[in-house]
């Protein structure tokens, strides 16, 4: 208990300081002293500091030795080839119920036997001195729920400790229509290769009216030994799973456009030419002469400290020799027309290309940490909602009637089985009365 | 009528229901106590058709998804499950008090996500990583779980204004159900609620899988939510194994709540990955 409130407390300590960030900001925000004290503790990766693996691993150790120490003890009730009953006991009971009937015994006890039959599972009547008792229970193996509950958390912290000896999480950008054979490891920062190639096809990025985007969509083709094995479309939310590999859609970005149509507006005449221009070839430019070289890209450039978007940077040359650096601005066409020349050069059109970043992680603990998740819901289950339930029906001859006390025990919900057995009463009047 | 109008005038209606279950209380008269019992299930009704029209403008829009997406949105299902909760415990145990201590935690939640400047109730289109079947199960067990939480949370209070005045000389707390009903009752709302908090970490931990490619990410609210979970699982043993009762697993379930409400609203202020339950 000390040890779950102790991880609780310290836990928090992580929500609040943000965890695995660069030193200098660590610096910056908490000064020296604070910054040299925490380092010491590892409070900047805390949960993966040795202390808070040591109390992890406490608290796995505390789970085992209890649930060992009182195994076999559960084990011997749950087991056990005929379940005790001592009538005493139940007669000395507080909230028993009591009724009485004018049938004789017999017939009340094989009534009796067929109801309580359809609701416990194990039923046994034996005669008394002054009559029967019938002795039923149900959910005994309920009692073992706890223990699944408690070999669940042994599964999840396993598979979590599978994950991160025999697991990684990386990542890769791949652009539009490249392939990619090797991965970047988040941590450390180091490359793994992998055994086949991941070709991304295509890559698109669709937004909703409002300009929050709507969907993150790669294609990707897995190659083994140079050829094409499946292709996949993948979204967040819908990952791409190979041999033991996940990939995930992560993150995207622009890239560098390979082609784009330039227009070439002559001043003089008004005549427009439009010229496919490649990164780096020049062009000659139409009436006027000269030449253009497409230089660059840039995603968002800033022309005298204003942002104005994508564009293309490239160099004219005019006839006499004399060259120019001019910018081409994607979102504003007449950018060129304001740096004088004969020739007025926009962007007509051109296709973006992206990459696209995907989260390649690989973690064989999943399936443990999978089957505790379901062990867990069941234990907490049955660990809070089935309780072993013994019921006894005492019938005892009283000269012309004959006396039925109900009584019951249960191991968990006591308040329940004491309102079950107010019903079961009820019930069993209400059986008089019918037949 | 749109959702929204529908879901203020079920605010009203929570109001009402909550100060009816007060007068009762504390008038000791039955015919409030009735009213309220009726108001509250209007209310369940108003909430309920408040939910579905809301679904159902969210595909008017073409953006159409279950409203569980951001913080008016879960409010409200918090609000409707608190009620929810409340009333079947009422038709279970028949004791109408327990309702003044909870019915004005479903009237707050509405009110706040009525008529808090910083809540949006406009519907807003799904962001790529909440597009997912695992949201409604995620949202729904979470919330399932808070309800039950915070009925606990009233039950406990109910609980440690009983045990203080043992010799019965408050006028205003004779009606209240004694003191072994309302520490079963808490219990057992604690019991319901630790499940579907675990199953909806859970989920949520399967979701992340399938979203992020990992299971835990020690996100503030992903620990958060385990620090609630730690802190009622302490309750649940302390109760089993060390035999706590009365004014400990009360006070217990007290904490377990503001933990719930810190992983609910408090982290919000701390960076992380649940940014969408902020605004």
């Amino acid at each position: 208990m000390v040890l779950l409130l102790s991880l609780a407390a310290t836990s928090i300590i992580g929500t609040i300081i943000p965890q695995n960030e660069s030193p200098a900001a660590y610096f910056q925000a908490y000064g020296d002293f604070l910054y040299r004290l925490f380092n010491v503790f590892d409070l900047f990766d805390m949960y993966h500091a040795w202390w808070f693996q040591l109390l992890i691993i406490l608290l796995t150790i505390n789970i085992l030795v209890c649930s060992i120490d009182r195994f076999p003890t559960t084990w011997k009730i749950v087991f056990i080839k005929k379940a005790p009953f001592i009538l005493s006991k139940f007669r000395n009971q507080a909230d028993n119920e009591y009724f009485d009937d004018s049938r004789s015994s017999e017939q009340l006890k094989d009534i009796y036997e067929s109801f309580v039959s359809k609701g416990f599972g194990y039923i046994r009547t034996e005669q008394t001195d002054e009559g029967y008792c019938i002795f039923a229970e149900k959910w005994r193996w309920a009692r073992l729920g706890v223990y699944g509950v408690h070999l669940s958390i042994v599964l999840l912290l396993l598979g979590a400790l599978i994950g991160s000896f025999f697991g990684f999480d990386g990542y890769v950008n791949i652009p539009e229509g490249e392939v990619a054979n090797s991965i970047r490891m988040r941590n450390p920062g180091q490359n793994i290769s992998l055994d086949f190639g991941i070709l991304c096809e295509d890559f698109n990025v669709s937004f909703y009216d409002s300009g929050t985007p709507k969907e993150f969509r790669s294609r990707l083709t897995i190659i083994e030994n140079g050829k094409p094995v499946f292709t996949k479309d993948i979204i967040v939310n819908d990952p791409l799973r190979y041999r033991g590999l996940n990939i995930f859609q992560s993150s995207y970005g622009p890239l560098p456009p390979k082609e784009v149509t330039l227009n070439f507006t002559s001043r003089k005449t008004g005549k427009v030419y439009k010229k496919k221009a490649l990164a780096g070839q020049q062009i000659d430019i139409p009436e006027t002469g000269g030449k253009f070289v497409l230089k660059d890209y840039a995603n968002s450039y800033k022309f005298g400290g204003q942002p104005i978007g994508e564009a293309f940077l490239g160099t004219l040359t005019h006839n006499n020799g004399s060259s120019v650096d001019i910018v081409l601005s994607v979102r504003f066409p007449d950018f060129n027309r304001m740096q004088k020349g004969d020739m007025v050069v926009s962007v007509s059109d051109y296709t973006q290309r992206y990459y696209t970043g995907l989260q390649v992680t690989k973690d064989p603990g999943v399936w443990i940490v999978y089957s505790g998740f379901i062990f867990l819901i069941i234990g907490c289950y049955i660990t809070f909602f089935m309780s072993h339930q013994r019921l006894c029906i005492d019938i005892v001859n009283k000269g012309q009637t004959c006396r039925v006390m109900v009584s019951g025990t249960a191991n968990k919900n006591k308040l329940g089985m004491q309102n079950k057995i107010k019903r079961i009463s009820e019930k069993l009047i209400d059986l008089k009365t019918n037949t | 009528m749109n959702s929204s109008f529908l879901l203020s005038i079920t605010t009203f209606i929570y109001g009402l229901a909550a100060f009816l279950y007060i007068a009762f209380w504390v008038f000791k008269k039955p015919l409030p106590g009735r009213l309220a019992t009726w108001t509250a299930f209007l209310g369940v009704i108003g909430n309920t058709m408040g939910i579905i029209m809301r679904w159902v403008e969210s595909y008017r829009l073409g953006i159409g998804h279950a409203p569980l997406s951001n913080l008016y949105e879960s409010l409200i299902f918090f609000s409707w499950t608190i009620a929810v909760v409340y009333l079947v415990i009422e038709k279970k145990y028949g004791n109408r008090i327990i309702g003044a201590f909870t019915t004005p935690l479903a009237f707050l939640a509405m009110a706040y996500a009525s008529m808090s400047p910083n809540i949006s109730d406009r519907i807003q289109p799904l962001l790529p990583a909440l597009k997912s079947n695992w949201l409604i199960a995620h949202v729904m067990t979470c919330f399932i779980g808070y309800a039950a939480f915070a009925v606990a949370f009233g039950i406990s209070c109910m609980y440690l204004f009983k045990q203080r005045d043992t010799e019965g000389k408050s006028k205003l707390l004779t009606h209240f159900p004694n003191t072994n009903i309302l520490e079963e009752l808490n219990h057992q709302l604690v019991m319901f609620g630790f499940l579907f908090l675990t199953t909806g970490i859970i989920t949520g931990a399967v979701w992340a899988n399938s979203a992020w490619g990992r299971y835990w990410g020690w996100d503030p609210k992903e620990t958060w939510s385990l620090i609630t979970w730690f802190i009622y699982a302490t309750l649940l043993h302390a109760r089993m194994m060390r035999g706590w009762g009365g004014k400990r697993i009360a006070y217990l379930s007290i904490a377990g709540f503001f933990a719930v409400l810190f992983t609910y609203f408090g982290v919000n202020y701390l960076p992380g990955l649940h940014s969408y339950g902020a605004s």
